[in-house]
């Protein structure tokens, strides 16, 4: 499968709320993402074609890891509190499909709980956004459908067994790296309203407005 | 009314919605996202902000009033509230859903009644300065103005 233009990309965004649908929708649209949105986890696994019996028969035949190149998903972002199925028991159930676990999982949440992050990070997460979401967090997407990407292209040419010996432990290092990377960002992250308001009042003035529209000149 | 008073008048008072901490640096990542071809967006979010927020509100006054109080389902409504409010950038909205939360943990019935006025109160008002706001823009547009873009950083 080639690697399609960064434009098509194609995230499905799972949410129970209404609001946050649409703005992950826009959030990723603007960042010029394909976008299908879902508000639930068994939606989304229903959209993904996945079965129950993906796990429980590892031997039956419709489940050769080449059934993952018929999903036309490139990355899952999740919401982690949600009725019925979590963010969290949607993440389980992708890692464990053997058609769906090569997709990148980023969960979402507007709780900072150090043990809910490490135990999605645990679990195969690629990431996990405090909400609301910014366009800035965004930019922390690309990388991991490039990742998964070429990785898919690596396992086509290496011998399969040593690949996948070596790309598990590679991918336990990674893991760890990131869950300490991750630390350190949200250590990092001021509480909520603390800098925030100075930050505003200095950089809120009226001069420094533009006009919203490129084209037209707006004199304030 | 000349355009160009109009925007200004406008820049103050989304202003002075930031500086009496109504609103936070959420509602600025909404006007970002909104383009050409997008014009409305602002609008609609906020406006699924609204008739949420008010089924909430309607949905956790009617919990309080049974003569056994579910604060677990309460819980649960105050903590979509909180969601809502800070994913539209609704600060004391999102904060007074703080303070109910911790009542609510408590299971102290007092608290809860009183954090519920106050969040009717920060929400009726955000709701009102908002409406106005967007009043504002619409005659900015109709008189031939674009909304002006406010930079600010957090």
């Amino acid at each position: 499968m080639g690697m399609p233009a960064d434009s098509q990309f194609h995230v499905l965004a799972v949410d129970d709320s209404l609001i946050d649908r649409k703005l992950i929708e826009r959030l990723l649209k603007t960042s010029s993402y394909q976008v299908t949105t879902v508000d639930s986890g068994s939606k989304a696994l229903e959209f993904l074609g996945f079965y129950e019996d993906d796990q429980s028969n590892p031997d039956s035949p419709s489940v050769s890891s080449n059934n993952q190149q018929e999903v036309d998903v490139n990355l899952i972002i999740t919401d982690y509190c949600m009725p019925g199925m979590t963010g969290y028991d949607l993440l389980r159930k992708i890692k464990e499909s053997s058609s769906l676990k090569n997709i990148p999982v980023v969960i979402m949440s507007s709780e900072n709980v150090p043990s809910r992050i490490n135990r999605c990070l645990e679990e195969g997460a690629e990431e996990f956004f405090l909400k609301p979401v910014r366009l800035s967090d965004l930019n922390r997407l690309r990388p991991h459908i490039i990742k998964t990407k070429s990785k898919d292209q690596n396992q086509e040419i290496h011998d399969e067994q040593t690949s996948q010996k070596s790309e598990s432990s590679e991918i336990k290092q990674e893991q760890q790296e990131r869950v300490h990377h991750l630390h350190q960002q949200l250590q990092q992250s001021p509480p909520p309203n603390s800098n925030k308001r100075k930050t505003m009042e200095e950089g809120l003035s009226p001069d420094r407005t533009r006009p919203r529209y490129s084209g037209i000149t707006t004199v304030v | 009314m000349e355009v160009g008073q109009m925007q200004r008048q406008w820049v103050d008072y989304t202003k002075s919605l930031f500086l009496e901490g109504l609103l936070d640096g959420q509602f600025l990542q909404l006007q970002q996202l909104q383009d050409e071809s997008n014009p409305d967006f602002v609008v609609e979010v906020v406006s699924l902000f609204f008739d949420d927020s008010e089924k909430l509100l309607n949905d956790i006054t009617r919990a309080l009033e049974q003569p056994s109080v579910d604060f677990k389902k309460i819980g649960a409504h105050v903590h979509q509230f909180k969601g809502s409010s800070s994913s539209v950038g609704a600060q004391r909205v999102k904060n007074g859903c703080i303070a109910f939360r911790n009542f609510c943990e408590e299971q102290n019935i007092d608290g809860c009644v009183r954090c519920l006025q106050q969040l009717k109160q920060e929400y009726y008002l955000v709701k009102n300065k908002l409406k106005t706001l967007f009043a504002m823009e619409q005659q900015i547009v109709a008189a031939g103005g674009s909304i002006p873009m406010l930079e600010i950083s957090f």
